[in-house]
């Protein structure tokens, strides 16, 4: 037993925010305000990930976070640890043994299925913000639908790079209705949006709950001259030879040595442990760095 | 023949000020409507009435939908009216920045329009907008280049562009060439001539300045103190004005 309450917050506030999640869940897309609370973490940090999994974590759950992909970053370990200590509840990194799973900007490569839910930390939920500052003006854009200035960002992209230059945070229209920013997720990660698990995302400073259900159609934005493409980088894993995953880039020497390396780190040690062995890598032993 | 415009009675009141009270008027396709006065005599409050942008306090403002008829712009849903002001209407402002993207390419800013209305062929939406550019007296070249590097003439040009890009056929226009130097301002005149006799636009041009009217304006309304004091035909009201206030604004022209 800790001496908190299960999962840190207490029950009223848990309850407020299981609320704006069926909310969230039944309008695909729609951003529900909610009382954010004030965390033992910075904004920006996924104050909102960490209420959105304080609300949904019975001691039955097992749970997994990862930043950018990875396990074992200060950020996904400090979360682990959190939700140890106060909800006390069993944690791992592997992705099928998970039922939550908290998320910064990656999607894992696993499929998820039907009885897992992955929680995103959003630090900026309104895909329109950069284009119009103004709150009011963007809440009637999206409640009359207007949402051509959307593309109007795009278009400045291809004029200016010759293609459509937004990597990550790329916009998505849920269900054919709500455009939503699916979080600065790599745009490699956008057709998986369409899964088997529940999606909700929590943004703390900003106060907002939005969720995807599953099976639910999300359509990446684009031209019809100018489609849609996830991209990543072109090469495969140094480490397990993978092909499909999303690579992150280590610059390892002061030579320009560099090795492309799966950012998904639990998808890359269990290729490693099947015994697929990448272009730098060596075969998996237990306890190896 | 059905007006395009059919303006009955419109008030609006600032608490107990008048902004502007008992304006009627119809407006027919393809013909523009000056409004002059001083400052403060409700011309600029009328045209936001007009135009959506204010609700006012009584009267009726019908429209000459494409689907339906004449229908009332005040009583109609949000989303209508904006579905309007984004496509049979369009609205220039005095200052080009409150009518622009600043941070959007002159490029963007054209297609904004069409976009809005689901252009989604990138191709397509850049053609029309080097089109609209070139009409415009903007060169091609510019295209990519944002209005903050603009001159004030050309600003105002490519105001011009992003509103008439979806073909509307009733513009507002805010003192469209205020501000603007002389020789800029005889060029922006000559080229929204152009454009309203091109496109057959029907406009409501709201001004101080009596030369501008006397170009674009084929008829003429004067305002002062939130009152309509005298409406006719254009040359009639310039040449011949009939009330006190008009024969003073008239006579107050410098000549050179």
């Amino acid at each position: 037993m800790s001496d908190y309450n299960f999962a840190y917050l207490d029950e009223q506030t848990k309850r407020m925010i299981r609320r704006a999640i069926l909310k969230g869940l039944a309008i695909p897309g729609y951003q529900v305000p909610f009382a954010s609370r004030e965390m033992p973490m910075p904004y920006g940090w996924g104050t909102g990930g960490v209420q959105v999994s304080a609300a949904i974590l019975t001691p039955d759950d097992t749970f997994k976070v990862i930043d950018q992909g990875a396990d074992d970053t200060t950020n996904a370990v400090s979360i682990r640890r959190f939700f140890q200590k106060t909800a006390g509840v069993a944690v791992t990194e592997a992705t099928t043994e998970a039922s939550v799973i908290q998320t910064r900007h990656r999607i894992p490569e696993q499929d998820l299925r039907d009885d897992q839910i992955l929680v995103y930390q959003v630090p900026i939920p309104e895909p329109l913000r950069f284009l119009e500052p103004s709150e009011v003006e963007t809440r009637k854009m999206h409640s009359l639908e207007e949402y051509g200035l959307m593309h109007v960002k795009l278009y400045e992209d291809i004029s200016q790079h010759g293609d459509i230059a937004t990597a990550y945070a790329y916009p998505v229209k849920v269900e054919g209705r709500y455009v939503m920013d699916p979080s600065p997720i790599p745009k490699f990660d956008n057709p998986k949006l369409e899964m088997a698990g529940i999606q909700l995302f929590g943004a703390g400073r900003e106060q907002r709950i939005y969720a995807i259900p599953p099976y639910t159609q999300v359509v990446s934005l684009d031209f019809d001259d100018y489609p849609f493409q996830p991209t990543k980088a072109d090469h495969a894993c140094d480490l397990c030879g993978a092909e499909d995953s999303y690579l992150d880039e280590l610059i390892v020497d002061d030579a320009g040595g560099r090795m492309f390396m799966c950012s998904d780190t639990d998808y890359c040690t269990s290729r490693r442990k099947n015994g697929h062995v990448g272009a730098q890598g060596v075969p998996f032993k237990e306890d190896a760095a | 023949m059905t007006p395009l415009l059919q303006v009955e009675n419109i008030a609006k009141f600032y608490g107990a000020r008048i902004g502007c009270t008992d304006v009627s008027f119809d407006l027919y396709p393809g013909e523009v409507m000056g409004i002059v006065g001083e400052s403060g005599s409700g011309k600029s409050t009328l045209l936001n009435c007009l135009a959506g942008h204010l609700t006012p306090d009584q009267g009726a403002v019908r429209f000459d939908t494409r689907a339906e008829g004449l229908r009332d712009t005040i009583t109609m849903s949000e989303p209508e009216r904006r579905m309007l002001s984004r496509t049979d209407w369009a609205f220039v402002h005095q200052h080009a920045r409150d009518g622009l993207r600043m941070n959007v390419s002159a490029g963007g800013n054209v297609g904004e329009r069409l976009m809005a209305v689901n252009a989604r062929h990138y191709g397509d939406i850049r053609a029309e907008a080097i089109d609209w550019l070139g009409r415009v007296e903007i060169t091609e070249d510019r295209i990519d280049d944002r209005p903050t590097a603009f001159s004030g003439g050309m600003q105002q040009r490519l105001q011009i562009a992003r509103n008439l890009v979806t073909g509307p056929r009733l513009v507002f226009m805010d003192e469209p060439t205020g501000g603007l130097d002389v020789s800029v301002q005889a060029r922006l005149l000559d080229l929204l001539r152009g454009l309203v006799r091109e496109m057959n636009l029907s406009a409501i041009i709201v001004t101080h300045d009596l030369a501008v009217v006397r170009l674009l304006a084929d008829r003429l309304m004067v305002m002062k103190d939130g009152h309509v004091i005298e409406s006719g035909l254009t040359d009639q009201v310039l040449d011949d004005p009939q009330h006190a206030y008009t024969q003073l604004l008239v006579s107050s022209v410098l000549q050179v």
